[in-house]
């Protein structure tokens, strides 16, 4: 059985970032098994731009962003595996794989990152009626199709979800010579980012509907048609709402969900909200030395913050192997506050914190005037001033080091201000 | 002129075809569509009925049962999925629970091995998860699971290889009789027979009155289901019925070959043969019922919802004999039990053949069995280093839901019948049928398809004919290809 110090699941952003950050912390040892053709994941099939802006202080587009961790993986020298796809990985790290070169491999890991990333939630899964023609596809495998093998997907377009894939995809159908009819959204907000409501719907005045949903597809081969209705606060589509739009293509991007099958397998908790590992600091997950970064723990909206995040994930796995990490006695747990959905970590070990640790968290609502308020135990330790906050961007607070010593709770509530 | 002509390639016309293939006789099977099991062999309940629900002295009582007991083998010989898990019917009054003594009893009159009748605890120990009201059950150990379109396929195979002649996409548009036996009409195409067998499903009543008089009529019935992720495939081990009142057969709760859950069906009579859509009020009905029956069903672990539509016949029984056109027979109707009944039928319809040919000369080559499918995931890791050695293709997965391999897709593709679209390869190989439904594996499919077949991968449809997937290159690639 071959030994690895660390096998890292996953040639996306966040499995790129963390095996380099591991490799610049002195491990010699790093595999990267990616279940693709190619390194870089997701990325390479994102060809609009905006990534980079926080990691590069530079806008670049998914490929580039991708290419400048691949080059720097490979001036490295880091092993890296391509159409490999991992089977299992168990508690005590053993890491089975199958590709076409090596047949069955079976290693052995110090420790293992986990960067599966995440899938798009199906039509299935939020249960819309009608048809099952061709046509009725997710925005993600719309923009690959698109993007990468070069193919139209089809004429007329609906979009189901204004999440950021399916705002990107209304432009790039539009751009391709695409009738986008409406992007119609459950809920009364946009999941998307601010700027891709702009720059992808408004600036091609593509009619953005929100609390609408789909409640009829038609078509047996091919789509003919959706219905779109108003719903109601509870839902419901309300009779007497709907509008029927001639189409043959519907595109979903109704929510990405983390791939966790093989994090399961190893007995790693997941937590009910995120649908990800739970962590702690280190980006450790509750099987010591399996540690989890990018959209695998919670769903990102931007690149950027992945790798982050990463590099953390990828730093931690170095200390974990190098046995740097304390194993804590003190353990602070983090606490969803009014206002807020998540937050990860859900854990924090204080002797594992050198200045500071940067908290992540998404709010359930949008609100306008805030203050996002960190409570230690009922103290306030921080407040931070926002104007503008909603569901689809990721809020990040950090909390200093010497805030953290001698408390078993840290919350953040979303307040008035 | 061939000396039997099978329309249709469901359940019911595959099983046929495969004991037909026993003789040394000249059969043809005649496909409408572009495949085989494209009607309601493909959308049903998968279940292998036990029989108590039938009444006595019926042909769906007689096949029933005796396609039950034929079942496990006949899976087994043709390696198809196929699991004996026994059903429960389920009693949450008093009048129901007198039903479901009935039922007992009708199935001891229909011949129903492994009957019982099993009180609260008894049901609870059985089913941990259905509600704490349940007030007993009936448990028919005889009961199982199959994969409807994988048998149907499987029949096909070992079929063809035994010499039957299988055509798809060959609507029958009429039908007259000829001297010696019936032509057969497909639009300007056509072809004779001495016999001709009507298994057209849902198009049977239709098939009949090109030739014969208009004895029955079908009610096209729709019957909808939600299809739930593997991670919940354990919720219940047994099939679970309702019990059965005036509205139907109930909402049945189904584990699959597979290791999926089923919910479904709901039972509609819709004006189309092709109206498998899901309705608003189908998928509620479900709901309903689960949170009538169980605890905490996990309704957002549904993975897909579908319908499928029964031949309903208006007289309640199977329509299967001769009629007054010499050669013309009917096997038709074929609703529920309907799956459980075909290998019964099947081996009914090759007597009433004997018997009209005054016997049937064995065919010398007849073989029972066809190569086996390739499952990867279920080989040692020895094997499966063994097959990527020598074929590396077996190294690299598809689908990453099911874990299905190359290897295992380019095997499907050239067998025969053999997948042509890509829900032809996600009935014989599965990628596609997972959480993800073919989100990440659909293009890479469409990839393979188009090479192992030798199309341009926008010709590559997901289902039937009209059913395209692109609609051509994307500007960049059309200045590139000018």
């Amino acid at each position: 059985m071959k030994k690895y110090d660390i096998v890292i699941i996953g040639g996306g952003p966040a499995g790129l970032a963390a095996a380099i950050e591991a490799r610049k912390n002195g491990i010699e040892g790093v595999l990267v098994l990616e279940r693709d053709r190619e390194l870089g994941g997701i990325l390479q099939q994102c060809i609009h731009n905006g990534f980079g802006l926080h990691i590069f202080k530079e806008e670049l587009t998914g490929p580039e962003y991708a290419e400048r961790f691949i080059n720097e993986l490979q001036e490295l020298g880091i092993e890296y595996k391509l159409d490999t796809m991992v089977l299992e990985v168990t508690p005590g790290r053993l890491v089975k794989a199958i590709n076409t070169e090596d047949g069955v491999l079976n290693l052995q890991a110090g420790a293992v990152v986990l960067a599966m990333g995440c899938r798009e939630r199906t039509r299935g899964a939020i249960l819309i009626p009608g048809g099952r023609p061709a046509g009725v596809l997710t925005a993600g495998t719309a923009q690959r199709f698109v993007n990468m093998e070069g193919y139209m997907v089809g004429k007329r377009v609906v979009i189901l979800g204004s999440g950021d894939i399916g705002l990107i995809m209304a432009r790039r159908m539009t751009l391709e010579g695409a009738e986008v009819l409406a992007v119609a959204e459950l809920m009364p907000y946009s999941g998307g980012l601010t700027r891709n409501i702009v720059q992808c719907l408004e600036d091609y005045d593509i009619p953005l509907y929100l609390s609408h949903t789909i409640t009829n597809i038609e078509g047996y081969d091919r789509l003919e048609a959706v219905t779109i209705a108003q719903v109601d606060e509870g839902y419901r589509p309300i009779p007497g709402t709907e509008k029927r739009y001639e189409c043959d293509t519907l595109l979903l991007s109704v929510g990405l969900i983390p791939e966790n099958e093989l994090s399961r397998g190893a007995g790693v908790e997941l937590h009910p909200l995120t649908g990800g590992p739970v962590v702690n600091e280190s980006m450790e997950t509750s099987v010591p030395g399996i540690f989890a970064c990018g959209n695998v723990v919670h769903v990102h909206d931007l690149a950027d913050w992945v790798t982050e995040e990463s590099r953390r994930a990828g730093r931690s796995a170095a200390r974990f192997v190098k046995a740097e990490l304390a194993q804590g006695n003190g353990l602070v747990r983090t606490a969803a506050g009014l206002g807020i959905r998540y937050i990860v970590p859900q854990y924090i070990r204080p002797e594992n914190v050198e200045k500071q640790v940067e908290i992540y968290m998404r709010v359930t609502n949008i609100y306008k005037n805030i203050r996002l308020v960190v409570r230690a135990g009922g103290t306030v330790i921080k407040e931070v001033k926002r104007l503008h906050v909603t569901p689809g961007e990721m809020e990040t607070v950090k909390v200093a080091a010497k805030d953290l010593a001698g408390i078993s709770e840290l919350s953040v509530s979303v307040e008035e201000v | 002129m061939y000396d039997v002509a099978i329309l249709g390639a469901g359940i019911v016309g595959t099983n046929i075809a495969r004991e037909l293939s026993r003789y040394s006789i000249k059969v043809v099977m005649l496909e409408a569509e572009n495949d085989v099991s494209m009607g309601t062999t493909r959308a049903n309940s998968a279940i292998v009925h036990a029989g108590y629900d039938t009444k006595p002295g019926s042909m769906k009582a007689r096949y029933n049962v005796r396609g039950n007991q034929l079942y496990e083998d006949l899976c087994r010989e043709l390696a198809v999925p196929y699991k004996c898990n026994g059903s429960l019917v389920v009693a949450f009054n008093d009048e129901e629970v007198a039903t479901v003594k009935e039922l007992y009893q009708r199935g001891l009159e229909n011949g129903v091995p492994g009957l019982e009748l099993l009180n609260r605890e008894q049901t609870l120990a059985l089913e941990p998860n259905l509600k704490e009201t349940v007030q007993g059950a009936l448990l028919a150990k005889s009961a199982g699971i199959v994969g409807p379109w994988e048998l149907a396929i499987a029949l096909a195979e070992n079929a063809v290889q035994n010499g039957v002649e299988l055509r798809c996409n060959a609507r029958v548009t009429a039908l007259e009789q000829i001297k010696g036996g019936i032509r057969v009409y497909m639009d300007e195409r056509s072809i004779d027979a001495r016999y001709v067998l009507n298994c057209a499903g849902i198009y049977a009543d239709i098939v009949n009155n090109m030739i014969a008089e208009p004895t029955f009529e079908l009610t096209p019935t729709r019957g909808e289901y939600n299809l739930f992720d593997k991670s919940v495939g354990d919720y219940v081990s047994h099939t679970i019925f309702g019990t059965p009142s005036k509205k139907g057969k109930g909402v049945v709760f189904l584990p699959t070959v597979h290791g999926n859950l089923m919910l479904g069906p709901n039972s509609e009579a819709v004006p189309g043969r092709e109206m498998v859509e899901t309705s608003p009020a189908g998928l509620e009905f479900l709901r309903d019922h689960a949170a009538n029956t169980v605890k905490n069903m996990a309704f957002n672990m549904v993975i897909t919802s579908f319908a499928g539509l029964r031949a309903k016949p208006k007289n309640g029984d199977f329509v299967i004999g001769e009629t007054e056109v010499p050669g013309f027979i009917n096997v038709a109707g074929i609703e529920s039990p309907g799956l459980t009944a075909a290998p019964g039928i099947a081996e009914y319809v090759v007597k009433l053949m004997e018997k009209l040919e005054g016997g049937l000369e064995p065919n010398p080559n007849f073989n029972p069995r066809r190569r086996p499918p390739i499952l990867f995931m279920e080989l040692s890791d020895a094997e499966k280093a063994k097959l990527i050695a020598q074929d590396p293709r077996f190294g690299r997965i598809i689908c990453r839901c099911e874990n299905i391999t190359e290897g295992e897709i380019v095997d499907i593709i050239h067998r025969s019948p053999g997948a042509i679209s890509v829900d032809g390869v996600k009935r014989r190989a599965r990628p596609g049928s997972g959480r993800c439904q073919g989100g990440f594996c659909g293009p890479r499919v469409m990839e393979i398809l188009a090479r192992e077949l030798g199309k341009e991968i926008t010709e590559i449809v997901k289902d039937r004919p009209g059913s395209f997937i692109l609609t051509g290159p994307t500007k960049a690639v059309k200045e590139e290809q000018a």
